[in-house]
């Protein structure tokens, strides 16, 4: 058989129907759903007196909206308790698993899948939501839908899908210390551009990437969506079985070693091709930074900002001097030294327990600066035991940060965790858009330890001042 | 969905890169359980003032755009969130087409399912679009699925390519629900086989 890639063996797998001229009739093995991207499905499958084929293989969460105050089930306002209870009464009616808020397994979509298990290596995974590519870190094929889609899948379990070019990321080399997963994903958005991974489907390689814990993974595909890419994915090794073994929904007993044989034979083939190849020298990394408003104006912390005539063409230049006055930044000077209002330390991307012990690192024994509003917030429940159990959320609060309820909060700003028009935030979220953590709100997005560091001195902090001091 | 074959209209000039899902509809409108009104709060946070008023310097709010189906935006439009709240928004608007040089994926998906038809030209071409609409507003342009053309521009005559399904798709007002429902048998025994 001719070599394959993993993206293209993971695709072979689920393709149901392929005629020629049409898209692929392409199965999905599990459909996970939240508040915000799916009232509208549901309304469709009730108006065509449609069934949720599999509930079985779908699993709803309460996350977006949600209130992150501790102790206190407050909702933001009535839209949100509406599109909560909606949520609630569309999955009892359905039949369909729900995480609901109070549930002790709730959690960020993102984050409770690979949590519970739900995330395996070689499914098909979707959700209204595109950061559903990080499931791709345990070598599943998962990307982001849209409303249409998600009533597709609730109807027939199937997408139709057109199959995308394959994208090569590798990365070798070793992380210089203060150097995280989030700072791969950063440079390589940086590197290519927000638009550069359109049309294809990321995996990455290299002996960085095998050296990163399942946390880091997640990180790194995470923001593939950032690089253009709808799914970022990483062939599943023993680090990837040993994360999984035993959690609540993956095989137990010879099941298990059943599937741990077949998960085995996910990786690209020797010989198999990528339509296209980026490498990146993990030895030169450094911690990275955004400035402007997508996630692809980033740079080393340690540089400037760039200037409009170092842009090619004309639309670059007008859009690098409209993300300068939004941000009310001056070109060509360093962010280094530049004062902040707020810290986020959250999100599907940086909210799991490595992320806080990171950030936990840095507060040890420190104080926020004076001003500065820092808010951590976990990314499931399960994750803030773990971290009330290893004594982290008493760090956070000795320094005098916030610790918060999980939930997607400040990272799109719809549960009333938000920004204040004009202040600056150093967020380890995945967006930096205009208003993005709150209308005229300024972003920038870095890993949790610059984000502590940034807290502690209240100001853009290469986190290697702290760390070596 | 609604048929799609030949658009002639005026067109709004909005020549940013990289807009992205959270302009073209903030997250704050996402708190709807239904697909319509939301035309409204389209680009909200550029077009209107802190007082809710219109922003006068907003292009959308300019007479000439009013009644506009075809919008002309910078590269990589759609970019961000999968939202389809985002096609929803722009088709309440009144939006049936989108010119710019390139379209997020899942945008791009999203829109073909309402009816919006993304049409990627060159950037000669969205360069020459672009200039043309600036310097007069009633600029007509015409959109023809049939034929995959753009013209309306004096001595410009471009293409824009679409797979044939989407095409088939929109030109009949085909229902992709539906399609993929006619399936069934297959997806039954595929569900079979693998258990
Ligand atoms: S944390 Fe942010 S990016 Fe992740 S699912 Fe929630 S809103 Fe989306």
């Amino acid at each position: 058989m001719k070599p394959r890639t993993l993206f293209q063996k993971v695709w072979d797998d689920h393709v149901v129907v392929q005629e020629p001229d049409r898209p692929a009739v392409l199965y999905i093995d599990l459909q996970l759903i939240h508040e915000v991207t799916s009232p509208q499905a549901f309304t469709g499958l009730r108006e065509r007196g449609l069934k949720v084929r599999r509930p079985d293989k779908t699993v709803a969460t309460m996350d977006h909206s949600t209130p992150t105050l501790p102790k206190s089930l407050w909702v933001i306002d009535d839209q949100s308790k509406a599109q909560l209870d909606q949520l609630e009464t569309n999955c009892k009616e359905f039949g369909v698993e729900l995480f609901a808020l109070g549930d002790s397994r709730n959690g960020i979509v993102h984050v409770i899948g690979p949590e519970r298990g739900f995330t395996q290596p070689g499914k098909t995974i979707v959700c209204g939501d595109s950061h559903t590519s990080t499931h791709g870190a345990f070598g599943a094929l998962a990307f982001g839908i849209g409303t249409s889609e998600v009533e597709h899948v609730l109807a027939t379990q199937c997408l139709l899908q057109r199959k995308a070019k394959t994208l090569e990321v590798r990365l070798d080399g070793q992380l210089m210390p203060g150097v995280t997963a989030k700072d791969i994903i950063l440079a390589l958005c940086a590197e290519i551009g927000t638009g550069g991974g359109t049309g294809y489907v990321i995996e990455f390689t290299g002996s960085a990437i095998r050296n990163l814990d399942m946390e880091g993974r997640m990180t790194v595909c995470n923001m593939s969506i950032e690089a253009g890419a709808r799914a970022g994915m990483i062939a599943p090794d023993e680090t990837t079985f040993e994360y999984l073994k035993g959690r609540d929904r993956v095989p137990q007993g010879a099941d298990w070693d059943a599937a741990v044989e077949r998960w085995s034979q996910l990786r690209t083939d020797e010989g198999a091709t990528f339509d296209k190849t980026v490498v990146i020298d993990a030895n030169q990394l450094e911690p990275m930074i955004t400035y402007g408003t997508n996630p692809g104006m980033g740079m080393q912390i340690g540089e400037s900002m760039p200037t409009a005539d170092s842009f090619e063409n004309a639309s670059q230049r007008a859009a690098f001097e409209k993300a300068m006055g939004y941000m009310g930044l001056r070109p060509g000077q360093p962010l280094l030294g530049q004062k902040i209002d707020v810290v986020f330390i959250g999100s599907c991307t940086n909210s799991r327990i490595g992320d806080l012990r990171m950030a936990a690192g840095v507060f040890s024994g420190r104080k926020v600066a004076e001003g500065v509003r820092t808010l951590v917030v976990p990314g499931s429940h399960d994750i803030k035991k773990q971290a009330e159990a290893e004594g982290l959320d008493e760090i956070f609060k000795d320094a005098g940060a916030e610790w918060r309820e999980p939930g997607c909060s400040m990272c799109i700003a719809m549960n009333g965790d938000n920004l204040e028009p004009g202040q600056y935030a150093v967020s380890t979220s995945n967006r930096n858009f205009e208003g993005r953590q709150g209308k005229g709100g300024r972003t920038f997005l870095a890993s949790p330890l610059t984000a502590a560091a940034s807290a502690i001195t209240g100001k853009v902090t290469d986190p290697r001042s702290l760390l070596l001091s | 969905m609604a048929k799609f074959t030949t658009l002639t209209s005026h067109a709004v000039p909005l020549p940013a890169e990289n807009v992205d899902t959270d302009q073209i509809i903030p997250a704050r409108f996402l708190k709807v359980t239904d697909k319509h009104g939301l035309g409204d709060s389209l680009f909200c946070d550029w077009r209107y003032l802190k007082d809710g008023s219109d922003n006068p310097e907003f292009v959308l709010n300019e007479a000439a755009s009013q009644g506009a189906r075809i919008l002309i935006a910078g590269n990589n439009f759609g970019s961000g969130s999968s939202r389809e709240h985002a096609p929803w928004a722009l088709v309440g608007w009144g939006f049936r087409a989108i010119i710019s040089t390139g379209f997020a994926d899942i945008f791009r998906s999203n829109s073909l399912k309402n009816g919006l038809l993304p049409v990627e030209v060159n950037a000669e071409v969205y360069k020459a679009l672009m200039e043309a609409v600036q310097r007069d507003r009633s600029t007509k342009i015409t959109i023809e699925l049939p034929t995959q053309s753009v013209t309306g521009v004096d001595g410009l005559e471009a293409t824009f390519p679409i797979d044939a399904f989407s095409k088939h798709c929109l030109l009949e007002g085909v229902d992709q629900l539906g399609y993929l429902l006619s399936f069934d048998e297959q997806i039954t025994s595929y569900e079979q086989q693998r258990t």
